[in-house]
């Protein structure tokens, strides 16, 4: 026998919405109005978010988080697609789908405030906790599929990562059991250019990350991850064919992680400003704002008012996290979570760890003066401040 | 009346599993080669053509991936039970278990919980290849979170693999391999027997005794057991024999409760000396029964060497010679 070619692959790349907010009418999803708004609300409310967010950190308010500025049009447009029983995966750069799938402010700044308390609200919801360890969500969303898949529901899982998390071995090994398995999933990937200070050319020889998918027998495409309208396409294109019953597909959204990778990070050291700029100039908020213009859907009007509205809601959200941090909450809360009942052993280091804090407030942030009007702050003036 | 078969382990695990997937359709069976093979030891055995493929699933050969989807599928909702093949394979999933098992629970405070049990076989005497002979239970003893369980033999094999399902914790399920095919205990297959569900976290005091105490777990227990019989018909000895079947976390109340009354302590286990549980037990005692020690506290354990191949095994794990001598000194100190 000769030597042969016994396939031949192609990638699909996807692009609806270019940068100068112009559109390939051949290929535009029929959206509402309403879901337009809507969508573009969700998309500055992240921006705004993450901006204040920022600089509630330089502040010291609030930890170490990622922001996902520059995204917002990748992380709203998948999660609109989303219905009530599909399952939503996050890592930890994904504020933007999560507000779309019901997080609130107050949550959101909670968790920043080092509270997994606030954790305690996907409590019958289908979305899971933010993911640190890189890919390591890949493997997970794996199971949760299976899940769905066993029950024969209509729903989908949907698990989000990045470019560097196409490197890791749990990314490979999930995406190989969704297509051994043909589980209904979605791997949505936001290839933003950079793993903190490795490029996306030091991550893989791989042309593109949407090729991935072909080694394990699912499909993959790669779309312009700053237009909504491509990631919306091929979301629920991805999620339609999970629905099926026809497996898994990977997207590569490809975008930019405008800002730092976490609020510990300086990108100057590793990237240069033109690039930047190249790249600011294809921001996702700029286009989408520009057609709906054009389309008379939006004005500034509008959009003052809705700056207004966003700008009251992250306030308020913000001030509800620091009433419950200023509220006395239950220092020792987390001895309570590490099995279903206490154990004996354990229940004597609490008691210990109990008399070790007694009559100190160590409740890191928390301030008699940012104490709001209710909630126990009057117990917190009595209470001295954390030692580090 | 209850009807009993004389089982092995192997035959008692299968038979939990059994029950367990009857009771609850929940209860999936994933990983490698434990379908149509029924697991290289044999432990998944028929459970395919009973319950089905959607149930019982050969997964691609992938540690990670097999705890990671057990993960999700626990947060969905379903009661998975995975086979690592060997333990010394476990390790790849390591960082599964670590950052996302054991984490959970305290990351949602309690919204979604991971109730997977991870089955895998471990430690020497069965004459195997490199990485196939391993007691690597203090691993996943130093995570919290996680609950280990180890049985000593196909009664209480078959009560625990039951109450690990049940639980609502992840349970890492490490079963001796030595002692798979190694001896036959009457096992009780009435579903109503109490006997059939033995509760994590507690230790059983396996022979009642004033002299000294000697804690053991797993494969050891038979070591132990052969030892002390010879001691007793020779030397009279009145042992206090307490299997820890649950390794994290410990039933520390039953072994103050027994070393308060013995004040002598020998701890056996086949796991590294350095770091192992009996360390921890000896912590335990000074914390609570520092005044009723009458010797220094023995541990006979396994070398802080890699365990070698199977022409030394021997050497490596504890025998009878080794625990005798370390009951003599805890006696005449």
């Amino acid at each position: 026998m000769p030597r042969a070619k016994i396939s031949l692959y192609d990638v699909e790349s996807l692009s609806i919405l270019a940068p100068d907010g112009t559109v390939d009418k051949n290929l535009l999803l029929k959206l509402s109005r309403e879901i337009l708004i809507q969508a573009f609300e969700y998309m500055l409310l992240s921006r705004r978010l993450d901006e204040q967010a920022l600089r509630y950190q330089r502040q010291g308010r609030i930890g170490t988080f990622a922001p996902a500025l520059g995204q917002e049009a990748a992380q709203v447009g998948s999660a609109l697609c989303l219905k009530g029983e599909d399952w939503f995966i996050p890592s930890f750069r994904e504020a933007g789908a999560a507000l779309v799938r019901g997080l609130s402010i107050k949550n959101y700044f909670l968790y920043l405030m080092g509270f997994e308390d606030s954790n305690y609200s996907l409590k019958g919801t289908h979305n899971t906790a933010i993911a640190i360890p890189v890919g390591s969500q890949c493997a997970y969303a794996a199971g949760v599929a299976w899940g769905i898949k066993l029950d024969k529901k209509k729903g989908a899982a949907i698990v989000y990562f990045g470019d560097g998390a196409t490197s890791e071995g749990d990314f490979h090994e999930g995406l190989n059991f969704c297509g051994a398995l043909k589980l209904p999933c979605v791997f949505f990937c936001q290839n933003n250019q950079w793993a903190i200070s490795t490029s996306r050319k030091q991550q893989t020889a791989s042309q593109t990350l949407a090729q991935k998918a072909l080694a394990y027998g699912v499909v993959g495409i790669q779309v312009d991850g700053n237009d909504f309208f491509a990631v919306t396409q091929a979301t629920q294109e991805a999620l339609e064919r999970a629905r099926r019953g026809e497996g898994a597909t990977l997207i590569e959204a490809v975008t930019y992680r405008q800002s730092v990778h976490t609020t510990a990070d300086d990108p100057t050291v590793y990237r240069s400003k033109e690039e930047e700029e190249e790249w600011k100039k294809k921001d996702p908020l700029l286009r989408f704002r520009t057609y709906l213009q054009k389309e008379g859907i939006w004005d500034t009007k509008k959009e003052e008012a809705l700056e207004e509205k966003i700008k009251e809601k992250i306030k308020k959200g913000y001030e509800e996290a620091e009433l419950f941090r200023n509220s006395n909450p239950d220092p020792l809360a987390f001895f309570n979570y590490v099995y279903e009942a206490i154990p004996p052993y354990l229940q004597w280091q609490k008691d210990l760890a109990a008399k070790n804090i007694e009559g100190r407030n160590v409740i890191k942030g928390a301030s008699e003066k940012k104490g709001g009007s209710g909630g126990g702050a009057a117990a917190v003036g009595e209470l001295e401040e954390a030692e580090d | 009346m209850s009807r009993t078969e004389r089982l092995t382990m192997v035959e008692a695990i299968n038979l939990g599993l059994r029950e367990e997937m009857k009771r609850d359709p929940n209860v999936i069976i994933l990983g490698e080669d434990v379908g149509v093979d029924g697991g290289v030891f044999r432990v998944t055995k028929g459970l395919l053509s009973e319950f089905g493929a959607e149930r019982v699933v050969d997964t691609p050969l992938a540690e990670s991936g097999i705890v990671g989807a057990s993960i999700g599928l626990a947060i969905y909702g379903k009661r998975p039970v995975c086979e690592i093949q060997f333990s010394g394979f476990m390790y790849q999933a390591y960082h599964q278990l670590q950052s996302h098992a054991a984490r959970m629970r305290l990351r949602t405070w309690g919204a979604q919980t991971v109730p997977l049990v991870l089955r895998s076989p471990y430690g020497a005497g069965i004459r195997a290849l490199e990485h196939h002979s391993e007691s690597t239970e203090m691993i996943y003893t130093h995570i919290p979170g996680l609950v280990v369980v180890i049985p000593s033999g196909p009664r209480k094999a078959r009560s625990l693999i039951k109450a690990s399902i049940r639980s609502n914790d992840p349970v890492i399920f490490l079963e001796p391999s030595s002692i798979y095919r190694a001896f036959r205990e009457d096992i009780s297959v009435d579903e109503e027997d109490i006997d059939s569900i033995w509760p994590l976290g507690r230790a059983e005091v396996v022979r009642a005794g004033s002299q000294f105490t000697i804690i053991t777990y797993g494969a050891m227990l038979s070591l132990v057991k052969k030892t002390i019989e010879k001691g007793m018909a020779q030397k009279g000895w009145d042992p206090e024999i307490i299997d820890l079947l649950t390794i994290s976390p410990m039933d520390t109340e039953t072994i103050i409760q027994s070393v308060k009354k013995t004040g002598r302590v020998v701890i056996v286990h086949e796991a590294h000396r350095t770091g192992g549980i009996a360390a921890e037990i000896s912590a335990r005692i000074q914390e609570f029964a520092f005044l009723s020690l009458q010797a220094p506290i023995e541990r006979v354990t396994g070398w802080d060497t890699p365990v070698p191949y199977f022409s030394r095994e021997n050497v490596y794990l504890p025998d009878s010679n080794h625990i005798e001598r370390a009951i003599e000194n805890v006696l005449h100190f």
